[in-house]
């Protein structure tokens, strides 16, 4: 290698280890977990989705009365036992009971229809207030900037509008309301309890007591077990991801037996958090019932003392041991709805953090200003960049674009030319200076008329699930399939059409990989190309294709553009040569900028820049 | 692969996965059994334990007004000793049915990730990522949720014939309310799994295309934003969700109505033993604790028989998830071995197409090479030039055996690629693809992906891909994690650390698929000298390449060129040869120049305006 394609090859990669350092700060807006204690998660949870608590009062009140119907077994056994086949008189009351079990039988039909009741409420209420929280939170994903957006793993993000919110609706709908309705029944049992007799339900709580005093211990050793099985499948999930994407790696490189291992590991340390946590839940579920077998003993051995006193008749006893099992059930469930309840706050959680997360690139809607008619001219005053923390990375760019020109922006990686770009479309806002958009600022541009009227067409033409015509229609929707034909007729691309199979019905598969990254920036052209806009921003948006294609393309854009304001981030320089201006990106400034012919005369950067180019790409010195 | 009839019922397909789970892990299955008996055996013990202390302890004692200390002990030892026994078992049952059912998953999901593996590419494109990763995981799940209760279910079952012989024991009139609460819970039970099941079934399918929406819109980001399309994308995602919030309503409704019907009938059940009961003891046909024991069976075992329900009600949800994953198990698409052994001397590999053809599935009507016939000598250098959708990427991924063709053959070294041994083809052929893919680990492990290279190896291969630099100013250097949740690296960068993957490696043939399209000119110039020095020996190079590019320069270091066309080579020969020859390949390869040339004379014209204009002046 000479020295000085050495030299040139160091510089050209130092920029971009810094973009890389850069990168990886963590000034880059995170979206975060709400904090605050779980009551506050849940009140601030709440809030956002009012469809919960609309009409909770019905809902807890019935719950009440189902609560409340099951204290009719005991009372009725108790009552049977004591006045009727336990009486200790020996005469028994056979009418008494038979009144006595028919109004029981009310009360279980009265308990049963609002148990139904309440259920369908709370899952019209939970559903309901989930599937808003759900469509608000994917909102918010789109209204939040590209950086904070990017700062963020896909799967991270999706997980926020669907599992995340589901830990929600199992912990309302299993949980919630049985959390209620335990501690409900709890203190009804107790309160039963207490009027059969004050002595026995003290024997029987200092039985649960130690249960309960140990509650929070357990509850939060159950906890971290259960953190670390989601944690646990979270690194499994990836393991068996990365296998899913990089399926042409692991086939092309023979490394399936390390991927196999890899996600094998990944496997069993799932299986082993999952058992260590069922040790804990069956330890607590046990305690709980030897808990419950020590109060019943304690019930027959007290209870019977007391009977001998006077103090108890034989049915209360028997009641109390019914009550009993009243009570532990709730405790046992109780248990289970904590950890439910403590995974469904961590869910809330993370959605209310992301709702939390402010958009720093917000949209001024109806309140903002109109653009003029036609063509835009843009202005840049003055205008810097930094990312939240970090070192300026754009200084004191102050340039005017003029309507219906033909900019071509050029620099080397990390020069600043995309952050100009991301400016120029309002993917960001510069922290100093002022971006201004046909003489508007383009802060108090609405959404609505800015993203249509200029347009960007990104390096990466992703493209959604369905056909050609689906992609192109994205840019103008209800665009028919001949004008979708004739946008690629007027890009000069015409016989690519011609070449798939189904014409524009052609499906492009998912992310559009069933097509080269080339043709998807294409069809992301076409897409852009119907959209109309009055200024056109062309990121890189043809690296991929054939440089026969692209200079088709570029003439075809020629024509078009012509009357738009068209400016263009270009890897290529053939671009620049044919474009009105063009501006030179270097460390964050804008250090020249002219027609392509004064440049290369100047000797400058660009004249360097295109030396290079034309050396490999055109192939010869020009 | 089904092993029951199309037509069978979901119950029935449903007990031939759990009947599956049983086969595979008996003896946790048997040691969950046991542990369940004692559980069940246990329940009604408790009952009757409660009903022999009504009877010969508190009512004897009430009556009496005395209290014999021993059978007081006696009562209370009893209870708790039969509670510490059903501890015992609900230890043994819920322990090892965990067991049983975190194994199952285990193994299936490490069945399912190796058949990932075993899957040509051709089967995963055809198939969604979610969906995939979904089968892992969530399917597996699901497949055997009903493991777990399962012993408990058989358990139920030893404690329902021990229950109903103890209640015929008894009192055969009482016994006779407590057998017909039985069918009428289960006859609920199975009303309830039949109404709610498809609706389950249903709640699932959509959560995944809520995902699916999520995934791809959030993928798509950029270009929502750019389009201004937020509010269609959130109308897209809201008719999921809506679907979905309708679907849990529809379901949840079938349990709202039949939970409070199970809950209620064995408390209906108790009624009527209280009611019978009392006439009973009345005739003098049953002692009082008869009665209380009768109704504590009932108040005991409705919980468990419930129980069973949960059970039979997950049935169809399990059935969907083992049906998901047995076929993934099932599909049969898989890429053949031969038992040819690869040259293993380190010598270029010569290369042939013979007469190839290739279509996509499902796009045959517009087969993307045809009849492909070319032989490329070893330690050649090859450009593979042609328009964007030529099918160079084809070509690339056929070189690696990531797919094969659908006509003719390619011979390495003489031999047909699929008749290589597995892992001949991956050890000869390194592949650098065009999107660059980077695994969540540190620079050392994506350059050597688990081979057993030396860090100066590492190193060296950074040098040459012109990586060495930017791994250097890393934190950790080699050790820097890089990835999703790593390190970011720009699409340079990433693409020169995929070339080092592939050059660490020293393959026999380097596919190059216009892998340095990120990289400025410059360092692309620099990675070029790079390979052109890798070899031993200046003039000999160390491997076969195939480049796929469209820069000149990069055209201009291969000894020669293949210039593909409508799916066949159009032309070949050394670049100069071709700029003659050919005319498409002269159109493709001079663009920038012709552009170039055009604009210096259009900028003449411009200036001789200028000049005249001045000269008019």
């Amino acid at each position: 290698m000479t020295a000085v394609a050495q030299d040139a090859a160091e510089r050209a990669a130092e920029p971009a280890a810094e973009e890389a350092v850069e990168d990886s700060t963590p000034s880059v807006p995170i979206v975060g977990e709400a904090s605050g204690g779980p009551v506050a998660i849940v009140r601030a949870g709440l809030r956002l989705s009012p469809e919960f608590v609309k009409g909770i009062g019905v809902t807890m009140l019935l719950a009440l009365i189902a609560t409340t119907g099951r204290i009719v077994i005991p009372i009725a056994v108790q009552q049977a036992m004591d006045h009727g086949f336990g009486s200790t008189s020996g005469r028994v009351d056979v009418g008494e009971v038979e009144r006595m079990v028919a109004i029981a039988a009310l009360a279980v039909i009265a308990t049963m229809l609002s148990a139904t009741a309440m259920s369908r409420r709370l899952y019209q209420a939970s559903e309901s207030g989930l599937s808003g929280l759900r469509i608000k939170a994917f909102r918010h994903v789109h209204d939040l900037s590209v950086a904070h957006q990017q700062a963020e793993q896909r799967g991270s993000l999706v997980s926020r509008v669907t599992s995340d919110v589901d830990t929600i609706t199992n912990f309302i709908q299993e949980g919630g309301l049985m959390l209620f309705v335990s501690v409900a029944q709890m203190a009804l049992a107790t309160i039963v309890m207490a009027v059969y007799s004050w002595q026995l339900t003290l024997l029987i709580w200092v039985c649960f007591l130690p249960l309960f005093a140990t509650m929070r211990v357990v509850q939060r050793k159950t906890g971290a077990r259960y953190s670390a099985v989601r944690s646990a499948i979270g690194r499994m999930l990836g393991a068996v991801s990365e296998t899913l994407v990089g399926a042409p790696i692991v086939r092309a490189y023979g490394i399936e037996d390390r991927m196999g291992a890899r996600m094998d590991e990944a496997i069993a340390r799932t299986r082993r958090a999952q058992v260590g946590a069922q040790r804990v839940v069956i330890t607590t579920f046990s305690a709980g019932e030897i808990a419950a077998g020590l109060a019943n003993a304690g019930v027959i051995v007290v209870g019977t003392l007391l009977g001998v006193g006077g103090h108890l008749t034989a049915g209360q006893i028997v009641a109390m041991l019914f009550l009993v099992s009243l009570f532990i059930t709730p405790v046992q469930w109780g248990v289970e709805v904590l950890n439910e309840a403590q995974n469904a706050i961590s869910g809330w959680r993370r959605v209310i953090g992301l709702l939390e997360a402010v958009p720093d690139v917000p949209d001024p809607g109806a309140a903002g200003t109109d653009l003029p008619e036609g063509a835009l001219d843009v202005r840049f005053e003055h205008v810097a960049f930094a990312y939240p923390g970090g070192a300026r990375v754009l200084h004191d760019v102050d340039v005017t674009i003029p309507a219906r020109s033909r900019i071509a922006v050029v620099g080397e990686t990390g020069s600043g030319k995309t952050t100009f770009a991301k400016l120029l479309t309002r993917l960001m806002d510069p922290v100093d200076g002022a971006v201004l958009i046909g003489g508007v600022d383009a802060r108090r541009i609405a959404f609505a008329q800015l993203r249509r009227r200029v347009v960007m067409v990104p390096q990466d033409g992703f493209l959604f699930e369905g056909t050609l015509a689906d992609n192109v229609r994205y840019g103008k929707p209800g665009a028919d399939d001949a004008e979708v034909a004739e946008a690629f007729e007027s890009l000069g691309l015409g016989d690519w059409l011609a070449g798939q199979p189904q014409g524009v019905a052609t499906a492009v598969g998912q992310r559009g990989e069933s097509l080269s990254a080339g043709e998807r920036q294409l069809v992301a052209l076409a897409r852009a190309y119907v959209a109309d806009p009055d200024l056109l921003l062309l990121d890189e948006a043809t690296s991929a294709v054939d440089p026969a294609t692209e200079q088709r393309i570029a003439r075809a854009l020629e024509a078009l553009t012509r009357g738009r304001t068209t400016v263009s981030i270009a890897h290529r320089l053939s671009t620049a040569q044919a474009a009105d201006e063009v501006f030179v990106f270097d460390a964050g400034r804008l250090v020249e900028r002219g027609p392509h012919r004064e440049l290369v005369e100047q000797g400058g950067i660009y004249a360097a820049l295109y030396a290079s180019w034309a050396r490999t790409a055109v192939g010869h010195a020009i | 692969m089904r092993p029951y009839p199309a037509t069978a019922s979901p119950t029935r397909r449903g007990l031939w996965v759990l009947g599956l789970a049983i086969r595979t892990e008996k003896k946790v299955f048997a040691g969950a059994l046991m542990g369940s008996a004692l559980y069940g055996g246990m329940t009604v013990g408790a009952a009757s334990a409660v009903g022999w202390a009504t009877d010969h302890v508190v009512l004897p004692s009430l009556s009496a007004h005395h209290v014999g200390a021993a059978t007081l002990a006696a009562g209370g030892l009893l209870i708790v000793g039969v509670a510490v026994a059903k501890v015992i078992g609900i230890f043994g049952r819920r322990l090892l049915a965990g067991v049983l059912q975190f194994r199952m998953q285990a193994r299936y999901r490490h069945l399912v990730t190796a058949a990932y593996l075993r899957l040509p590419l051709a089967w995963h494109q055809q198939r969604p990522t979610g969906r995939l990763l979904s089968n892992a995981n969530s399917d597996v799940e699901m497949a055997f949720m009903p493991i777990a209760p399962m012993p408990m279910s058989l358990g139920v079952g030893v404690m329902l014939i021990i229950g109903i012989v103890d209640m015929l024991l008894t009192n055969s009139v009482l016994a006779l309310i407590g057998i017909l609460l039985l069918p009428a819970i289960i006859v609920t039970n199975t009303i309830y799994v039949r109404f709610s099941g498809p609706r389950f079934a249903r709640a699932q399918e959509l959560r995944a295309h809520v995902a699916e929406v999520a995934h791809e819109s959030f993928d798509g980001a950029l270009v929502v934003k750019t389009l201004g399309r937020e509010t269609t994308e959130t109308e897209r995602f809201a008719d999921r969700a809506r679907a979905l919030r309708d679907a849990n309503i529809s379901a949840g409704r079938a349990r709202s109505l039949f939970n409070p019907i199970l809950e209620a009938l064995p408390n209906l059940g108790v009624l009527a033993v209280l009611l019978f009961g009392t006439r009973e003891v009345a005739s003098g046909a049953a002692q009082p604790g008869d009665v209380v024991n009768v109704a504590y069976l009932i108040t005991l075992l409705a919980f468990p028989i419930q129980s069973f329900g949960w059970v039979l009600g997950d049935l169809p949800r399990a059935v969907v998830g083992y049906e998901r994953v047995a076929a993934v198990l099932a599909a049969e698409d898989r890429t053949e071995y031969g038992t040819e052994p690869g040259k293993r001397d380190g010598s270029p590999a010569e290369l042939v197409f013979d007469h190839v053809d290739f279509a996509y599935p499902g796009a045959e009507t517009a087969p993307v090479l045809r009849s492909l016939t070319a032989s490329i000598a070893p330690g050649r250098t090859v450009a593979l030039v042609g328009a964007t959708g030529a099918g160079k990427s084809t070509i690339a991924a056929l070189l690696s055996r990531l797919s094969d063709p659908t006509g003719g053959a390619i011979l390495l070294d003489g031999v047909e690629l699929a008749e290589y041994a597995k892992g001949e083809v991956s050890d000869a052929v390194a592949l650098v693809p065009q999107q660059t893919f980077i695994f969540g680990d540190t620079v050392r492990a994506n350059v050597a992906l688990g081979d057993d290279v030396g860090d100066d190896q590492v190193w060296a291969a950074l040098r040459t891909a012109q990586a060495e630099k930017f791994v250097k100013a890393l934190p950790q250097g080699l050790d820097t994690v890089i990835g999703e949740r790593g390190t970011t690296l720009s699409g340079g960068q990433r693409q020169r650390l995929a070339l080092a993957r592939a050059l660490v490696r020293r393959p026999r043939l380097l596919v190059l698929d216009d892998c340095t399209s990120a990289v400025d000119p410059s360092v692309e110039a620099a990675i070029l000298d790079g390979l052109r020095e890798q070899g031993d020996d200046p003039e000999a190079a160390a491997a076969t390449v195939v480049v796929i590019a469209y820069r000149k320069a990069t055209v201009a270091l291969a000894d020669e060129v293949l210039f593909l066309q409508n799916g066949s080579i159009a032309a070949r020969g050394t670049h100069d040869e071709l700029l003659e020859r050919s005319e498409g390949y002269r159109e493709l390869i001079t663009a920038y120049a012709r552009a170039a040339e055009e604009a210096a004379a259009e900028e003449a014209d411009a200036a001789e305006d200028e000049q005249m204009k001045e000269v008019v002046a």
